[in-house]
């Protein structure tokens, strides 16, 4: 029940509603648990509702995470 | 595999080598569960490194007496919209699915608002949403909420059994006879909550806490900062789904819950009652509170004979280690909740666990 999928906001409609699309698939979603949606935003959508808008980059954490990765595996990267 | 990935794999395997103390994650959500076995992550994980199922499962914590409340509502000739994981949820006197099959009038949503087309579309009759789950779904509820008293439309009522994620953390951090190591933390609670709630986890109880999304790469790279911590002997709350989560949560909808909802404590099943661990509706909404308007009490209730979804929950026992688990427990004919729902630990291991061993 918590799954939550990516979706891309393809037009506005009124009373907080939006249609959206994941791959092939069109739905009506609610906007209400968001600020400032718009068209092209791209969104995590649970149970009918966007919960949040995804940041395109990658926190500092996780690169962070990824620089001790390479160091402490050995691993040759580039395989 | 990716390069990338092979390196976190080996990392991990580094890591917990140095370390040298066995580890065990438990992981709040059951769609970890899930995607923990169904990308075969579980197989890579290094021998000292156990994952266990927490209670992140809202169809498997939602306690016998909340599904007799909703049964008993369908008897009154109410109207009853449910998510669809709820309806073969069993309980002593049948469950949705069964009640549907007699007769009586119950509704599938996949989002809330499905509600409240429902009680337009049949204005002589009294319509009740089941609110169940998490901070995920929760803020679902109260726009429905709010969209009902907006539009005045008398005949919907909600049923909130919605729970909050980290009281029940804390009671499991603090129970005696569960030994866990750290946590790998709900993602989609956390766009919600945000971090802050979580923080006790590393603060007071010295636990690494790890909030990740859902994909394998990201249980992954929790559970290489996992042992990375417990190597550095330095617990601490982290986050490795920055795309989706910000620290201070999503405000919005945290507005939103303030304005619908008051804290109460709820009951868990395997759990027990935990403090301020349960979402009611607010005085201001009381008109659209289904305990209210139809005078429920709501009665704990017995756990199915012989199940042991509560031990299962809370990572005393593993499904496999309940006598009913494949013999008289399974996907098809459920005893617990815990085999009933996709996401529900005993279901998964039925799924997977076999092949995990081959
Ligand atoms: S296997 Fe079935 S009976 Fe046993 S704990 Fe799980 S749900 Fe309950």
């Amino acid at each position: 029940m918590c799954l939550a999928v990516p979706h891309t906001i393809e037009t506005l409609l009124d009373d907080g509603r939006a249609v959206a699309v994941a791959g092939a698939v069109r739905t009506e979603i609610r906007t209400d648990l968001i600020e400032n949606p718009s068209p092209g935003d791209t969104v995590l959508v649970h149970a009918g509702f966007a919960i949040e808008k995804l940041a395109p980059e990658d926190s500092k954490e996780l690169l962070d995470l990824w620089e001790e990765i390479r160091r402490v595996s050995g691993v040759d990267y580039a395989g | 595999m990716p390069g990338d990935l092979r390196a976190a794999v080996e990392a991990l395997r580094r890591l917990a080598e140095e370390s040298a103390t066995a580890v065990t994650v438990m992981e709040v959500c059951g769609t970890h569960t899930v995607s923990a076995f169904r990308s075969g992550l579980r197989s890579v994980l290094p021998k000292s490194m156990r994952l266990i199922s927490g209670p992140g499962c809202p169809v498997c914590v939602t306690d016998q007496g909340e599904i007799e409340a909703a049964l008993s509502l369908l008897r009154r000739g109410v109207v009853v919209v449910a998510y669809g994981d709820m309806f073969k949820v069993p309980s002593a006197s049948g469950s949705l699915a069964s009640m549907r099959g007699e007769g009586h009038d119950v509704r599938t949503a996949t989002s809330a608002m499905d509600a409240l087309r429902v009680a337009e579309e049949n204005p002589g009759r009294e319509v009740v949403f089941l609110g169940v789950g998490f901070e995920t779904t929760a803020p679902a509820t109260a726009t429905l909420v709010r969209e009902a008293r907006r539009k005045g439309i008398a005949n919907l009522s909600v049923l909130s059994f919605h729970k909050r994620t980290p009281p029940a953390v804390e009671a499991l951090a603090g129970a005696a006879d569960v030994q866990i190591s750290a946590f790998l933390l709900p993602g989609h609670v956390s766009v919600i909550t945000g971090h802050e709630p979580f923080r006790f986890l590393a603060d007071r109880f010295g636990l690494p806490a790890v909030i990740a999304g859902f994909d394998p790469e990201q249980i992954l790279l929790a559970m290489v900062e996992i042992a990375r911590q417990i190597r550095a002997g330095a617990p601490e709350l982290r986050s490795v789904y920055g795309t989706a989560v910000r620290p201070e949560g999503n405000r919005k909808a945290l507005g939103l819950l303030d304005e619908v909802f008051s804290v109460r404590d709820a009951r868990w099943r395997g759990i027990g009652l935990i403090p301020d661990s349960g979402y009611g509706l607010r005085g201001d909404y009381g008109d659209f509170d289904a305990e209210r308007r139809f005078s429920l009490v709501i009665v704990p209730g017995t756990p199915p004979a012989g199940c042991r979804c509560g031990d299962v929950l809370t990572g005393r026992i593993t499904p496999p280690q309940c006598p009913l688990f494949r013999t008289a427990c399974t996907p098809l004919s459920p005893v617990g909740p815990c085999m009933v729902s996709s996401e529900g630990t005993c279901g998964a291991y039925f799924r997977f666990h076999r092949e995990e061993r081959t």
